[in-house]
Order: structure tokens, then C-alpha cells, then sequence
């Protein structure tokens, strides 16, 4: 059901917990389907100012916690790990077709799980850059 | 990494063929390959090898060996069940005649989803609910008969918490409308889960249809079969030879009958079985309630009203799915009424039927325990679970 690599984030993730004060938060899932993610970030305070025209601040730190299935787990280990480092621009970027891809491509029926994770990460960035959410972020997005 | 050995306690799933079925089956996989349908002496062997299966599951079912259908598995038997007696009372009925059927919210999906296309085709359907400890009500079946109802199906033990219902009471319900109305209730039951540990005599029951299964009972999978009772109406659903009395069509699974017929005769003696098995399982569920935090047992509470294999629990914190992934990692086959096991993304029906919170559904956990359970076994999933639960719930943070 689920190749080497996704059984390797889900039963060794590496970003799960709290971070014990972050900058910004953001939430994913709908108890309905079983998922619910909290992303926790630390974003970096004063980038140097030819990065900051580029592409912005750097995620310093990324956590998160994830009730939900071996899927859901993998895919929120697996973000945190290609996002950490990157600006917020970069992190935007990140698509929920990477998520899958960086898993070995996850089954098709958990799809879902790759953008219940991409989804709390632009819920966090958005907060973060006070942008109002382009859409309802607390609402996990079925195929 | 050494290989661990695998432990299995997922019985109401499929339970492992017994080594004597197996033998008993082999024949018919190698030398004796006739057609049943044949007249030479290699169709006859084979013939009389399905006849010998007949009369062992007749005997069990005390019934006639002429009102037992093989079919391909439990859902073509409730499949046959329910669309076969539909298709046919509603050629009997004069047009514009209502059908009325009913069930409850917690059947096996081939009962459910029988009769949702059976819905679209205007077959009135009840859904009686069931209490918290997933047992339907019987006045609430009462209320819901009519003189247009044609059909119950109501299945003797639930695959997911194990909850018995009162087949032999609404068998007597059944009997009594029969004695009085012209027009006759039929009342199906799914023994697949009962087999091995209730009575499923047909007659103390007082049902007119029955599906059994064979890969619950350690015979093989691809075979099930319906009992119905002479005189109720009933067509088939796969047209083509006579075979299985004209309601069947197609070859006869030759070896897999025979297996039928040779794990149904090993349900014998099970008063020491059924002590075994739940020592085992009182066993699980007082190591688990005690040993995991947050845990609970979904469904029947009472003994007598739960099936001695079958325990349902679940995990506040902890999604299902994940937990039978992490057990199966740790060596232990277990399964989940969570949606992310489901093609639908939805939690179990029957859970949800019960009143648990969606919540509550997606954390569940069955674990199904057979006649190679061993107490050590028991020990080790007790000692291990805790270390997994709290695991799941540093990721989860709850």
C-alpha cells in the first residue's frame, strides 16, 4: 500500500511537535475526514536586504502535528523538510505535486494529503504576511 | 533488521485455511478436474463431491440440501438474497404495487448498497438505527411493518464491533405477521460473522434466507452461499445453465465447495472454544483499558450481546488508519473503521450509526481473534500498544 520511503516519515518524521513560541501558525483538515494539521514556523527576523527584494525571509524552523492517516503524517514530515530554509516566496511555490513526488508518489486516493499539507502551509504564510486567506483554509479540499 | 514474526488478529477479515480443509480440497485442484455438469465419471466425481458439501452444510443449517445456493462469495449471497427476492415478488405484484423492505443502518455494504439501487428503482427502504451498543430495537421494526412489507434483512453479527441481534425474536415477530396477513414477510439474515459462535439452525432462527462465507470459517476464499427456504420467491441473478437449482449460474467452484463443506463440519464443540476465545478476549480488553490511557470499547458491553472474537476500540488522539499502520509495523495485523481506509473518505457507517463522533470513528481499532490466538500473542499486542498510541499522539499533539 505504502512504498519504503512514505513508511520512513511516517514512523521516523523528523519536524513533528510544537515550536514553544512561533511566529505564525496555520491549520488544515476537517474532523470529517479524519485530518487535522497545525503547521508552528519561525521566520527569519532581518534577512539581508538584497534577499529581502528577491524573495523574502527564510522559514528559520518549521513543526508540526498531524492527526491523520500514515499518508497525511509522511506528507506534513515531508514539507516541513523541502520548505525549511527556503523564503516564503520559494515555500508558495511548493506544490502539493511535490509533496507526492518527494514521497515516491503517494496512492492515488491520498492525494488529498499532500494538499491538506500545502494548504496549512499557505494558511501560515498568509497569516503571516496578513493576507486574507484565498480561501477557506480550515476546510480540507477533497479530489 | 531481523525479521519479526507476524502476529495476526484479524479473523473477522478472512481467517486463515485449516490445514485439513486444504487437504481435503486437493483433489479437486489436481486430479479431479471433471465439470460437475459432466456425465462421464469425472464430471460425477466432482458432482458428488458438491452434493457431499451440500448435505454437510444442510446438517448444519438444519435445512434440506435442495434449498442451499454455492455462490461466489457473501456479497453475491445478499446480493441474491435481497435483489433475487425483490425481482421476483415484483413480478407477482400488479403494477403500481408498492415493495417494501427493510434493514438497518449497520448491514454489510453488499446489503446496503443492494437495495440504494434498488431504491432508485422505487423499492421503499427502512433504515432502523441501533443504540449505542449497536443493536437495533424491536418495536422500532415493529412500527416500521406494514402490510406492503415484503422483505427484513437484518444481519445476525456485525463485522466491525461484533453486536448480535435478535434473529430468533424477529424470526417469532416474522412468523406471527405470516400466520395472520395474506401477504407474506420474508426475512433474510447475514450469519457471515455468526457461524462459528451462534446458533444458525434456519429454523430456530425462523429465517427464509441465509448467507454464510466460507473464508471466515478457515475455508477458502470465493465461496459463500445462501440458504433459502422451499416456497420463497426467488430468481437468478446470473443467468445462464441450471446450475445450483436454475438460481446460479456457472461451473461450480468444485474444490472450494468442498472446503465449504469441510470447515463447516469443524464447527463442533465450540461451548470450549467460546470459553477459550473470550478469556482471551476479556483478557485484550482489560490489558488495553488499563495499560492505554484514553481508550474505550465501542458496542455491546454485555458479553451475550457481542460476538466472543470481535473488540472495537478507540484512541482519543490517534487516527486509525495510522495505528494499523505503526501495528503492522510492529508485527500486528489489526484494521479501522477510519475513512482513510475507504474509498468514500468517510468514517464507518456502522460506527457512525452507533452515535460514536466522527472523531471517535476515525481512531477505532478492530481486532478479531481465531481459534491460533494464543495468550502470548494477547500479551504482546498489550505490552506494545501503549509505546504506538503515545507515539501517534506526540505527532498528533492531543
Amino acid at each position: 500500500m505504502y512504498n519504503k520511503k512514505i513508511i520512513q516519515h511516517f514512523s521516523h518524521p523528523k519536524f513533528f511537535g510544537k515550536i514553544r513560541k512561533p511566529d505564525v501558525m496555520g491549520k488544515a483538515g476537517n474532523p470529517r475526514c479524519g485530518d487535522l494539521m497545525n503547521l508552528y514556523l519561525k521566520i527569519e527576523k532581518n534577512p539581508p536586504k538584497a534577499r529581502l527584494a528577491k524573495g523574502g525571509k527564510r522559514i528559520k524552523d518549521i513543526k508540526f502535528e498531524t492527526l491523520g492517516c500514515a499518508a497525511a503524517i509522511a506528507a506534513s514530515d515531508m514539507i516541513c523538510e523541502l520548505v525549511k530554509g527556503k523564503t516564503l516566496k520559494e515555500a508558495l511555490r511548493v506544490s502539493f505535486n511535490d509533496v507526492s513526488e518527494q514521497l515516491g508518489e503517494l496512492p492515488p486516493l491520498k492525494i488529498h494529503c499532500a494538499q491538506l499539507v500545502t494548504e496549512a502551509l499557505k494558511d501560515a504564510i498568509n497569516n503571516y504576511l496578513g493576507n486574507p486567506p484565498s480561501h477557506k483554509a480550515s476546510e480540507g479540499k477533497k479530489l | 533488521m531481523a525479521k519479526k514474526k507476524r502476529i495476526y488478529f484479524d479473523y473477522a477479515a478472512a481467517a486463515p485455511l485449516d490445514k485439513n480443509v486444504l487437504k481435503k480440497m486437493m483433489p479437486y485442484l489436481k486430479d479431479k478436474y471433471g465439470n460437475p455438469s459432466s456425465i462421464h465419471k469425472f464430471g460425477q466425481e466432482a458432482s458428488e463431491a458438491i452434493d457431499e458439501a451440500r448435505e454437510k452444510v444442510a446438517k448444519f443449517l438444519g435445512c434440506k440440501s435442495s434449498e442451499i445456493i454455492f455462490t461466489g462469495s457473501a456479497s453475491e449471497s445478499d446480493n441474491l438474497a435481497i435483489g433475487g427476492v425483490i425481482k421476483a415478488i415484483r413480478r407477482q405484484k400488479q403494477a403500481g404495487e408498492k415493495i417494501h423492505v427493510i434493514t438497518s443502518r449497520i448491514e454489510h455494504k453488499a446489503i446496503l448498497e443492494t437495495l440504494k439501487d434498488l431504491e432508485r428503482e422505487g423499492v421503499k427502504v427502512s433504515y432502523l438505527p441501533v443504540g449505542r451498543d449497536g443493536i437495533i430495537n424491536l418495536d422500532d421494526l415493529k412500527a416500521e411493518i406494514t402490510p406492503e412489507t415484503d422483505l427484513i434483512s437484518i444481519m445476525y453479527a456485525n463485522n466491525e464491533m461484533g453486536a448480535i441481534q435478535p434473529i430468533k425474536k424477529i424470526g417469532q415477530i416474522v412468523a406471527e405477521i405470516n400466520k395472520k396477513e395474506e401477504h407474506p414477510v420474508y426475512f433474510h439474515t447475514d450469519a457471515v460473522q455468526a457461524a462459528q459462535w451462534l446458533n444458525c439452525n434456519v429454523d430456530y432462527l425462523g429465517v427464509h434466507l441465509l448467507t454464510l462465507s466460507a473464508h471466515k470459517i478457515y475455508g477458502p476464499k470465493g465461496v459463500g452461499l445462501l440458504y433459502v427456504k422451499e416456497g420463497t420467491p426467488i430468481v437468478p441473478l446470473i443467468a445462464g445453465g441450471k446450475h445450483e437449482w436454475g438460481l446460479r449460474a456457472g461451473t461450480e467452484n468444485v474444490a472450494g465447495i468442498v472446503g465449504m463443506g469441510v470447515a463447516i463440519t469443524e464447527i463442533k464443540n465450540q461451548k470450549l472454544k467460546i470459553k477459550n476465545i473470550e478469556r482471551l478476549r476479556n483478557k485484550l480488553v482489560q490489558g488495553v483499558l488499563k495499560n492505554v490511557q484514553g481508550s474505550k470499547v465501542n458496542g455491546p458491553k454485555i458479553p451475550d450481546q457481542g460476538l466472543s472474537n470481535i473488540v472495537n476500540f478507540s484512541f482519543s488522539g490517534v487516527e486509525g488508519e495510522s495505528l494499523v499502520i505503526a501495528l503492522d509495523q510492529a508485527g500486528f495485523a489489526v484494521s479501522t473503521g477510519s475513512a482513510c481506509t475507504s474509498q468514500a473518505l468517510l468514517p464507518s457507517h456502522v460506527l457512525l450509526a452507533m452515535g460514536l463522533s466522527e472523531i471517535d470513528s476515525h481512531s477505532s481499532l478492530r481486532v478479531s481473534l481465531g481459534k491460533y490466538t494464543t495468550l502470548q500473542e494477547i500479551n504482546q499486542f498489550i505490552k506494545t500498544l501503549p509505546r504506538i498510541v503515545e507515539r501517534l499522539r506526540k505527532i498528533s499533539g492531543r
